[in-house]
């Protein structure tokens, strides 16, 4: 290990900013970080010792007790659930004989859950070590589990195992222009920055990433700000539950996105690029990999890109190591600083102190992935689709009960039931556009139109039919939020455990009506008081089904509050010691 | 949603317990000493340590003092709750659990073993099977985690003058309110 | 030129150029309350016990810059409430049992929840697990209680330089940690005379042998409420 780490902490040339990175490559040939390790780490970093300590306990990627040595994790998004997949997390425990969480006797394996992986396409999905497996039957999870007894090394089971596939359904401005890498760079070097500037502000663009900032406004602000260098962020983290629309613009666009990093660097000034891919996209790594070092060897980056005497530019990435609220930008930055994911204070904004407190864009995958194709048609093209308010198109991605799922390019402003119509979608109950902290549509609300100013998405619409349980995907919901909450501020680090206590209790047929107004309650508490995106829209799922499924609620809950816990089982542990069963070693959960 | 508050003048019925306490909560309610007397007009008692009636009837407040650390505690507060109109949890360890919670991050199997077979001078030791005794729980928990409870009254204990103007709210149909100086946690 | 002002429940407060709006208020002798500001440290904003609302839009009044002719509300039913709960969440997260505790009557959560009429029965407690670290010869840390405002992290890495005290874990799971491989605080090199000793606003990091000097009546918080207490004229500690 001490040699391993040793050329691990080499190949990040001793930099504490990658402390992120750095973990990344300790969990991979160890398979935890163990008290040791970050002592060493520290040491060799010249860090607090707290302060890697504190690093390794955020991501959920990251264990800092041994783990078994094929940590296996099923992607618990609630499209995950509606395919099958806790049914087969219980089938690959049973065969180890452990628990969800715990790690065999032997050490072999640990299988445990994980948020959203970003195949709802073609889920159920699960992790094992750095390897993301699609499509999971009960015969591949018999497969994998002979796999992991026989002890060969993930990377050399079979490739078909690791097989992703594309199901890009429908195409317009983005996914149908013909584009060559290197397209948008000649096109924004032509243009100038000024130029560049000015046709992303008549584009119209507006962030792609959710809140709909406009992308114009961005790069004036951070072109205007003072600072020796400046840097270009690209915000694949795509955290967000049923998305999953950046995974297949960098699968089967990528020049597009590293075209769009470079035209924003034109626009702005910057020389460093960024790009964060969230832990979940593994194989995606290697042909960002390859992509980059094929583009420096074109002179599509590094030095004098495109030709343009003293344009630098280069690209790095950084993944993510299993966390979701480092997909809101300022926790993204700390993260890329190589420190927990924590949002930071605003003002002021990462346009003039980002990252290393320098002038910084952050943008989404799409955004910048349009910006490249205004570069090259102006933004009177792009301006011309879509909605006065809402100009373009917006890639969506659909999963849940549809026949078709998968991502879908339409022109702002088209109806949710167009998108459903084409995507095969029956007997609708209800529909999540934006994933859970965007909006749940009722069934009659299925006229309303992907845009800003009505629906607003980040690109998911998980689909709910007629049989699926409206209050099991809000608590599976509720279990996100609490899962994924960083803990900084007071009423999203408790309301969203809150929130998933009581939406657990309401499920389980034993809420009352009380635990309906606490939900309530805490929902508006988080929406008004979080420091961050993730805690003021952690209750929207719940406020949004109350207002539209009432009926649901109303029916699964009782009038006056019962017992907070299940009183029988809390007698378990003492009728153990005292081998009584008698009737008076029970407590009937239901008496009054 | 406000409880139903009781119309004033009418003579109250008032019922009392102690659950997981150490009787500190009623010291406390003696306390309000020549108070009393005013007091005993507005309300008459119903089962409680101070009379000698075992098991509650229909009363319009029910004060409860301790938290819930058995199956018998369930059993009293239950019916306190099907009894009372108003219930009241009065003092720390009826409000969070207070210190008899403290041990709630023990697991009672090893507590009942230290307790009665592995302990400092105990021999032969065996842990009590009885019927009769009730079961401890898993954890010791407020009432609010077993029934609805209407008010809280924190203090280890409330002082006199807490519970003194925290009943005279009740009984004249208002809010209680605790001003600084009455609010106490310990 | 006149000193900018923004409105507090009505009144003026004037501000200087930099100051946020809890910083202005406090400075003008107006209360309002919060539990992880400490006045020699930059405000990170992380209770939200401090919310304001400006303009009609919640804000953290300790991270919000004070900015003139700004409309802020504090003293309202509605933020009260929300401040209640707030400090409800942090007892309901942690194992808070008053009596028993050596910072009763001078702690500032049970202060601000006397202050704000926090009676902590709504929400069902958690009852985390967390450890009693004794290992120190000087001081006890007792996690129980840590609120985890992080004014210990900060004290101890901006002003004594020692990085003693960091965050782990994320959402509930949070958790302070030291600065030691063995994860206790004996072996770190905290000091009793360390500004971190000074700043924890409730018992969690406490001198040992020191408990319960005071007598019950005649602490802190029992002579005044912290209201008065926090914007009364005091000298430096
Ligand atoms: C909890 C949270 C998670 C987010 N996750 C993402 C994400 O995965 N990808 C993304 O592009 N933006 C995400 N955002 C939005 C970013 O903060 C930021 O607005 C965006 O990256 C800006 O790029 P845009 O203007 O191109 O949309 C998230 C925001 C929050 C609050
Ligand atoms: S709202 Fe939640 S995720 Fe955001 S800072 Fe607060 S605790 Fe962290
Ligand atoms: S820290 Fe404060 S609130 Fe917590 S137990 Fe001690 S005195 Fe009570
Ligand atoms: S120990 Fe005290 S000062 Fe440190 S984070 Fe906890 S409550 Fe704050």
């Amino acid at each position: 290990m001490d040699r391993d780490l040793s050329a691990i902490l080499a190949r990040h040339h001793h930099d504490g900013g990658r402390l992120v990175q750095i973990l990344r490559d300790v969990m991979a040939v160890a398979g935890h970080i163990s008290p040791g390790a970050i002592t060493r780490v520290a040491e060799a970093l010249a860090l607090p010792r707290g302060h890697v300590e504190g690093v390794a306990g955020f991501y959920s990627f990251f264990a800092t007790e041994p783990r078994g040595r094929y940590r296996v994790r099923f992607s618990d998004n609630v499209t995950d659930q509606m395919a099958g997949s806790r049914a087969l997390a219980q089938r690959m425990l049973d065969a180890f004989r452990i628990e969800l969480g715990e790690v065999s006797r032997d050490g072999l394996v640990s299988v445990g859950l994980t948020s959203c992986t970003g195949l709802c396409d073609q889920g159920p999905a699960m992790l094992v070590n750095d390897h993301a497996i699609a499509r999971l039957t009960p015969a591949r999870i018999g497969a994998i589990t002979s796999l992991i007894r026989g002890g060969s090394p993930v990377a050399q089971w079979p490739d078909n195992l690791f097989r992703i596939d594309s199901h890009i359904r429908r195409r317009d401005l983005l996914l149908g222009a013909p584009f060559a890498a290197g397209d948008g760079v000649a096109a924004a070097l032509a243009r100038g920055a000024a130029d560049v500037r000015l046709q992303i502000e008549q584009s119209g663009l507006r962030g792609r990433g959710g809140a709909g900032f406009s992308t114009a406004t961005k790069w004036a602000a951070c072109a205007a700000a003072p600072g020796p260098v400046r840097h270009v962020v690209c915000n694949a983290d795509e955290g967000e539950p049923g998305t999953f629309k950046d995974r297949e613009l960098l699968a089967h666009h990528l020049d597009l996105v590293l075209d769009g990093m470079t035209v924003a660097a034109v626009a702005v000034g910057a020389t460093h690029g960024l790009l964060y891919l969230r832990g979940e996209y593994p194989f995606l790594i290697a042909p960002i990999q390859a992509a980059l070092a094929d583009r420096r060897a074109r002179g599509l980056l590094g030095r004098d890109v495109g030709g343009a005497r003293g344009f630098d530019f280069d690209i790095e990435l950084h993944v993510g190591a299993g966390a979701y609220v480092c997909g809101e930008e300022s926790a993204l930055l700390e993260s890329l600083e190589g420190k927990r994911g924590i949002p930071r204070n605003r003002p002021p904004y990462p346009v003039t102190h980002g990252y290393r407190q320098q002038p910084t864009v952050v943008n989404n995958v799409e955004t910048l992935a349009a910006a490249a194709l205004i570069a090259v048609h102006g933004g009177a093209w792009f301006r011309a689709v879509g909605t006065p308010r809402s100009a373009g198109t917006k890639i969506l991605s659909v999963s849940g009960d549809v026949e078709r799922p998968g991502v879908y390019e339409v022109p702002f402003g088209t109806a949710v039931r167009d998108v459903l119509a084409e995507a095969g979608a029956l007997d609708v109950q209800a529909v999540q556009v934006g994933g859970p902290s965007g909006t749940l549509l009722a069934g009659s609300e299925l006229g309303r139109r992907i845009a800003f100013e009505d629906v607003p998405s980040a690109g998911a619409v998980m689909v709910f039919d007629r049989t699926r349980d409206i209050l099991g995907v809000v608590d599976n919901f509720a279990r996100f939020f609490a899962h994924e909450s960083c803990g900084f501020c007071t009423p999203c680090r408790v309301g969203t455990t809150l929130n998933h206590h009581l939406m657990a209790r309401v499920c389980a047929g034993k809420g009352s009506r009380r635990d309906v107004d606490d939900l309530v309650r805490v929902s508006r508490l988080m929406k008004a008081a979080s420091h961050c995106g993730l805690g003021t829209t952690a209750g929207n799922p719940v406020l949004d089904a109350l207002a539209k499924f009432r009926p649901a609620f109303d029916a699964r809950v009782a009038s006056e509050p019962g017992p907070a816990f299940d009183l029988d089982e809390a007698l378990a542990p003492a009728r153990e010691a005292t081998a009584r069963d008698d009737a008076g070693a029970h407590l009937d959960p239901e008496a009054p | 949603m406000k409880p139903d508050v009781p119309e004033p003048r009418k003579k109250l019925r008032v019922a009392t317990t102690s659950l997981a306490g150490c009787f500190g909560c009623h010291m406390s309610l003696l306390d309000i000493d020549e108070r009393l007397i005013p007091l005993l007009e507005l309300i008459e008692l119903d089962a409680s340590p101070l009379t000698d009636k075992k098991h509650v009837g229909p009363c319009d407040l029910g004060i409860i003092e301790g938290g819930v650390c058995n199956a018998d505690n369930v059993h009293v507060l239950r019916a306190f709750r099907q009894q009372c109109k108003i219930l009241v949890a009065m003092g720390a360890c009826a409000v969070n659990g207070g210190l008899p919670a403290q041990r709630n991050h023990l697991d009672v199997r090893d507590c009942l073993q230290t307790v009665y077979l592995t302990g400092l001078g105990v021999e032969r030791g065996f842990i009590p099977n009885d019927p009769e005794l009730p079961l401890p729980l898993a954890q010791v928990h407020p009432l609010h985690d077993v029934v609805k409870i209407d008010y809280f009254l924190p203090g280890c204990p409330p002082s006199a003058d807490a519970i003194w103007s925290f009943l005279n709210d009740l009984i004249a149909g208002r809010t209680p309110q605790l001003g600084h100086g009455l609010i106490h946690y310990d | 030129m006149s000193e900018p002002t923004f409105t507090l429940d009505g009144d003026d407060v004037p501000f200087t150029e930099g100051q946020t709006i809890l910083q202005a208020a406090l400075g003008a002798r107006r209360y309002v309350p919060y539990l992880c500001f400490h006045k020699d440290f930059k405000p990170h904003g992380s209770c939200k016990v401090c919310t304001v609302k400006v303009n009609g839009h919640h804000a953290a009044g300790c991270t919000t810059p004070a900015r003139a002719g700004d409309v802020v509300e504090s003293q309202t039913e509605e933020l009260t409430e929300l401040r209640r709960d707030l400090v409800q969440f942090l007892f309901t997260e942690g194992n808070h049992f008053c009596p028993s505790c050596e910072q009763s009557g001078r702690c500032t959560l049970q202060a601000v929840g006397y202050e704000l009429g926090v009676t902590q029965g709504h929400y069902n407690p958690l009852f985390p697990t967390r450890p009693l670290d004794a290992s120190h010869p000087d001081v006890l840390l007792e996690l129980n209680r840590c609120i985890l405002c992080e004014l210990c992290v900060r004290a101890s890495a901006q002003v004594d330089r020692k990085h003693v005290f960091a965050l782990s874990g994320r959402g509930l799971t949070k958790h302070l940690v030291v600065n030691a491989e063995s994860g206790r605080l004996g072996d770190t090199d905290l000091a009793v005379e360390d500004k971190a000793m000074k700043v924890c606003p409730v018992g969690a990091i406490l001198r040992k042998r020191r408990g319960f000097t005071v007598p019950i009546g005649e602490r802190t918080f029992d002579k005044a409420p912290i209201s008065q207490v926090l914007v009364a004229p005091h000298e430096e500690d």
